[in-house]
């Protein structure tokens, strides 16, 4: 036998199952139980940058809509920077960049308001187009789903970028991008996640 | 400022795969197309940083942070702690561990259960902590009992706790399942085996730490976590990004 490598094998995952609210989000669960949720506001007050709202439904192999899903939101601000210090260059006080969010148990739709993040820097001196990272773990799921939003109208950026240019079939990019509309003023942004189906949003091994 | 690195690349063998027949909701909800592998950028390199402004430091008590004042919990008083680890097995600091479960009687707290087993007045389920500088996290709880669920009509889901961890990046983010040693129903539990591997559901199962407990009082349990472990010096030489 050769000899043994001495790291350890990350924790198997599981799936967060049909009640995952009591744990990340008890307050839609029906209980208050902690003085602040975490994950309700993504931008804060001070963040710089257009405000948008984004909206969508995840929905499963047989054309439904998933009711019980939680998704969570990473992004950079307006200027391409995530609130961390491993990249560099400084975020607005109170800009997190990370955002919980849970669906309507009766209809599925799902929303979160925030600041459209700006271009970060991609590999090798590239750029990548904006974009708005998800994670959707659900019951039925074992594995977080990660994917990526891009916007409608960054046309021109998401035509360089380097992760929608990975995707080999450029049809299935287009599953990655939001439609920008408008209302009451303000942007709005729809994206509708399919998990299995033949216009199935493309998932990312990150 | 420590310089970028990317993480190792996940063992999707190790993991349970998307779709799990046995496990009859994953057959809808698991895509059928491969997902795309991706080198990191900085987007899957950084992840949310929480504080101790974040949290209140009783939130790790599930014994009291429900209960009216004076009252506990019914059930087996226990002790959750471990240490959260990278692959490197160094430990990672100051990082966000949340858990839920069942009650003694393995009814959940939440609008959608509505399982005979009874609510504990006393009892919530949630809890959430920062490791230490060591990595070292714990909890207080009772011990969570089987429940009934409908996947085949007489499936029980083994004692459990669901817990969520964060890491540095959002690329070590993770949601897993604790189980509890000895426990006949983990090996029939059709979301136990969605892991291929009977090392890996190992992993999941935390043993009786007779140390740990406070005797006279909480019994302990000891669960260690993993996450992706990140490339470091090797490449410290080329230029970032490459």
């Amino acid at each position: 036998m050769p000899p043994k490598l001495p790291y350890l094998k990350e924790t198997p995952s599981q799936t967060a199952g049909p009640y995952v609210h009591i744990g990340l989000a008890p307050g839609a669960a029906g209980f208050d139980i902690y003085d602040q949720e975490l994950g309700h506001d993504i931008a804060g007050p001070n963040a710089r940058g257009e405000r948008i709202r984004v909206e969508g439904l995840v929905i499963d192999g047989t054309g439904s809509p998933v009711k019980d899903v939680l998704l969570e939101v990473w992004q950079a601000n307006a200027n391409g920077i995530h609130a961390h210090p491993e990249q560099p260059g400084e975020t607005e006080d109170g800009f997190r960049g990370w955002g919980r969010v849970i669906t309507d148990f009766d209809t599925g739709e799902w929303g979160f308001d925030t600041v459209k993040p700006g271009p970060a820097p991609g590999r090798n001196g590239t750029v990548q187009a904006p974009h708005i990272n998800l994670w959707i773990v659900a019951r039925g799921i074992n594995l977080g789903l990660n994917t990526r939003l891009y916007f409608s109208d960054e046309a021109e950026a998401n035509t360089t970028d380097p992760v929608l240019n990975l995707i080999e079939w450029e049809r299935r990019r287009a599953t990655l991008i939001a439609q920008r509309s408008e209302r009451d003023g303000q942007a709005l942004y729809r994206f509708d996640i399919r998990i299995q189906s033949e216009e199935e949003t493309v998932f990312f091994d990150i | 400022m420590t310089k970028p690195a990317e993480f190792y690349a996940r063992d999707r063998r190790w993991h349970p795969p998307a779709y799990a027949r046995d496990y009859k909701t994953s057959v809808t909800r698991s895509p059928q197309y491969a997902a795309i592998s991706l080198e990191n950028t900085v987007s899957e390199i950084t992840g949310p940083v929480f504080g101790h402004s974040d949290i209140d430091p009783l939130n790790n008590d599930l014994l009291s942070n429900f209960a009216q004042p004076g009252q506990s919990p019914i059930g087996e008083r226990i002790i959750v702690h471990g240490r959260v680890l990278d692959e490197n097995a160094r430990p990672v600091p100051n990082t966000l561990v949340e858990i839920w479960q069942a009650n003694a009687s393995g009814r959940y707290r939440h609008r959608k259960d509505t399982y005979l087993g009874a609510l504990d007045p006393n009892f919530g389920g949630c809890g959430r902590t920062l490791t230490d500088a060591e990595g070292r996290y714990h909890f207080r709880t009772v011990k969570p009992g089987a429940y009934p669920w409908r996947n085949w009509i007489n499936d029980w889901r083994p004692a459990h706790i669901h817990v969520s961890v964060f890491g540095t990046g959002f690329a070590q983010r993770l949601v897993t399942q604790m189980y509890f040693e000895g426990d006949p129903l983990i090996a029939r539990c059709p979301i136990v085996n969605t892991i291929p591997d009977p090392e890996a559901i190992d992993r999941l199962i935390a043993p009786l730490d007779l140390n740990a407990t406070v005797p006279l009082d909480t019994i302990a349990y000891r669960f260690d976590i993993v996450l992706r472990g990140r490339r470091s010096t090797l490449f410290e030489n080329r230029p970032e990004g490459n």
